[in-house]
């Protein structure tokens, strides 16, 4: 049998290293900060303060500027938690699982931020804080999807039987993906359509739309930022017992 | 690729088409439940259920909302292009009802072929656009309706 060539380049093992992930990410973590600062104040600013008011909703509107970001990122994380987890069941590198562990938090908070803007948005627009349309339960089956993935954490002492059964569930899950995002279109829904799509123009005006871009971008970069925070303080933990990070504390005091 | 690996995509592979092949049948089949309302053209078609709560959607027909003095009734047509059906409601309607504009009542249809509501929600579309736009757009539309005529 033929031996296998290395198709990785190197800083992808120093990457797959906690310790080389740790000492790597370190100098990203100010630009990331600054960025989201920077993108998020402005978007905002941008958004509830010099954005028109819309024809129909008024004010209300103004929630989408939390609302999508929020439901995007809750979406691609979900697809950051399976992919890592994927990775962690084939190659059974230590990182992957540890970043699978560090999404789940993260995406179930956006869900949660997607889910309850939308009521309060539901409210005054629709009538209602809830209806048990396809694209709203879809997205509280995303809720609880990440809540099991947090769960099965939990369950084990073992890192990397938890890890197994975690990744397991998070594929699975993906399923939801695809049902969440064409929800609109398949089935009779009290949700609006897509305003942003992929190959036609926005069914935005551009004077809302650019700061909707802003905070999308702003929210890619928190949610960067903290997830790469997630990771390296996980990594900390599962590596405390370790020369590098005694190192790293006996440094840091003094 | 080492065998073993190979052999774990697979299997992860496997996993994910698995389950979204199980969870879409499951889907498709469960296809008419998971419709928030019925249209109106089913219902004049007989294939909503009858004798039990519904919810039916469709554009508000212009001209069609009539207020009966001294109630809080209102009566009013939702209409998908190709059926209508007449909706009665007593109670505040949303901020955003408005003639031409989608609406999702729930309730059940009377002897008399009404539909009796108890909830009407107003649908918003996907468009976002300042008040400015939205009355030049309007006002265009009138002008290319009076070339027209």
């Amino acid at each position: 049998m033929a031996r296998t060539r290395p198709i990785m380049p190197a800083w992808f093992h120093r990457l797959g290293s906690p310790k080389g992930f740790y000492s790597m990410t370190t100098p990203w973590l100010p630009w990331l900060a600054a960025a989201s600062l920077v993108l998020l104040i402005g978007g905002a600013v941008w958004g509830l303060g010099f954005a028109p008011a819309d024809a129909k909703q008024g004010n209300s509107f103004r929630i989408i500027y939390i609302h999508v970001p929020s439901a995007f990122l809750a979406l691609a994380g979900y697809y950051v938690m399976a992919v890592a987890g994927a990775i962690g069941l084939i190659w059974r590198m230590k990182l992957s699982f540890v970043a699978m562990k560090a999404a789940a938090p993260l995406g179930a908070a956006l869900t949660l931020i997607s889910l309850v803007t939308g009521a309060l948005w539901g409210k005054p627009t629709w009538g209602t804080y809830w209806v048990w349309d396809a694209r709203i339960t879809s997205m509280l089956v995303l809720f609880f999807l990440y809540l099991g993935v947090i769960a099965l954490h939990y369950a084990y002492t073992n890192g990397e039987a938890a890890g197994k059964a975690a990744a397991v569930l998070a594929l699975v899950g993906t399923a939801n993906i695809p049902i969440i995002y064409k929800s609109v279109d398949w089935w009779y829904t009290l949700h609006q359509p897509a305003t942003i799509k992929l190959t036609e123009a926005p069914s935005m005006h551009p004077s809302m739309f650019q700061p909707l871009l802003v905070m999308i971008a702003g929210f890619y970069c928190l949610y960067a930022l903290v997830l790469i925070l997630n990771i390296r303080a996980e990594i900390l933990h599962r590596e405390r017992g370790s020369h590098w990070v005694v190192e790293l504390a006996r440094s840091r005091r003094s | 690729m080492h065998p073993i690996r190979r052999q774990r995509l697979i299997a992860v592979i496997f996993v994910v088409v698995l389950a979204t092949v199980a969870v879409g049948l499951v889907t498709y089949a469960l296809r008419q439940n998971i419709n928030l309302f019925y249209t109106p053209s089913q219902i004049t078609a007989g294939e909503a259920p009858e004798g039990t709560r519904i919810r039916v959607g469709g554009m508000v027909v212009p001209g069609s909302v009539q207020r009966v003095p001294g109630s809080l009734e209102t009566l009013f047509t939702v209409t998908d292009g190709a059926g209508e059906v007449k909706i009665a409601y007593t109670g505040i309607l949303p901020d955003l009802f408005a003639e031409n504009e989608a609406a999702v009542a729930t309730g059940m249809m009377r002897e008399d072929g009404t539909f009796g509501a108890s909830e009407v929600l107003a649908k918003h579309d996907e468009n976002y656009m300042p008040p400015e736009v939205a009355d030049a757009m309007e006002k265009a539309m009138d002008k290319a309706h009076e070339a027209r005529q």
